[in-house]
């Protein structure tokens, strides 16, 4: 479908995962009204991703890409994970020295 | 499925391999162009994985300061909420441009799709419409930001709520998307203006329309992840 037409889809299509981003933007919100805990963020975090994959796969026009062209974009972000993952570390690590440093003032 | 690419000297080359990493290593190892899109095109992926970089270090720089502080995060909740005829809303104001930016983005992927069928009118009223919400989108930046600096004494180095790296990520954070919403609302307004003037017609391709479309949505999928790690966390 990638030809040098350019990309056209039905335009149903669109009015569909417009919907859904709206209906999905609710849930996000609504668990704003949730008590903290390992839920909430579950939530959060998969409401997010559902969101971002629908703006990339569809509006984006990611699906129906060549997989050459979607992997040079997003091979490079899993370096992002283990950048996560470092500071995370770093952070605990801060967080720590802070904790027992206070502990003794001057 | 049949699959053409178009070298740069304007040869159409068939190509062999359509899925899997054979097609991959189909189209970096032949002598041609890699990627069979526009360059345009190619070339936007390519700046908005260099955003991605971006805005990942911002989103993970808010994350370390945030585990790093010994005092209590402000309440985000809290901080956004507002009141509205006596009923207090939390985080009100965020729910409402976080709507305005996706309906922005439907607005232009119909846009795109226009533009492709060379219906003139109809791109340009809807990419118009899309610069509209972008802009509605800034100013409800602007009015939080005011809120935030002058009424709750929020300042990049402290706030009276709690943790002083609040104010430092927040105004980095929004600071720099906001920045990108206005980029995109001129940007949007230059190539709705050569969608008017026929600029594309005569040029054979409205490809441009679907790269600022590109832009646009990258700046939606950016707040999705800051409403989710900034707003709601």
């Amino acid at each position: 479908m990638a030809t040098a037409e350019g990309q056209q889809h039905p335009i149903k299509i669109y009015l569909w995962i417009w919907f859904l981003l709206f209906l999905f933007s609710g849930f996000s919100y609504g668990t704003d009204f949730m008590p903290d805990g390992p839920l909430r963020t579950t939530l959060i975090l998969t409401f997010m991703l559902v969101k971002a994959g629908l703006i990339i796969a569809i509006f984006m026009h990611m699906a129906w890409e060549r997989l050459a062209l979607i992997y040079a974009i997003f091979l490079p972000p899993v370096f992002i994970l283990v950048f996560i993952v470092l500071m995370t570390i770093e952070g605990d690590y801060t967080f720590l020295t802070r904790e027992i440093m206070f502990m003794f003032p001057g | 499925m049949a699959y053409e690419a178009v070298t740069n000297t304007g040869e159409t080359l068939a190509v062999a391999e359509t899925h899997g990493w054979n097609s991959v290593i189909s189209d970096w190892s032949a002598d041609k162009q890699t990627f069979g899109v526009p360059w345009g095109k190619a070339m936007m992926w390519i700046f908005l994985l260099s955003d991605i970089f971006i805005f990942s270090c911002f989103l993970i720089g808010y994350m370390s300061v945030r585990i790093a502080t010994t005092e209590p995060w402000p309440d985000t909740s809290e901080v956004f909420a507002m009141t509205i005829a006596g009923q207090h809303i939390p985080l009100l104001l965020i729910a409402i441009m976080t709507f305005i930016l996706i309906s922005s983005s439907g607005t232009m992927a119909m846009a795109v799709n226009f533009g492709y069928r060379r219906d003139k009118k109809k791109t340009a009223a809807l990419m118009l419409a899309t610069a509209a919400f972008g802009a509605a989108f800034v100013g409800m930046q602007a009015f939080e930001w005011t809120k935030l600096i002058v009424e709750e004494g929020v300042r990049p180095w402290g706030n009276p709520m709690g943790a002083p790296q609040f104010g430092s990520s927040f105004f980095m954070i929004t600071g720099f998307h906001g920045a990108h919403v206005t980029a995109g609302v001129i940007y949007l307004l230059v190539v709705a203006k050569r969608v008017i003037t026929g600029f594309y017609d005569r040029k054979g391709s409205y490809e441009t329309v679907e790269i600022t479309g590109l832009y646009w949505h990258f700046v939606d999928l950016v707040w999705v992840f800051i409403f989710a790690l900034f707003y709601l966390w």
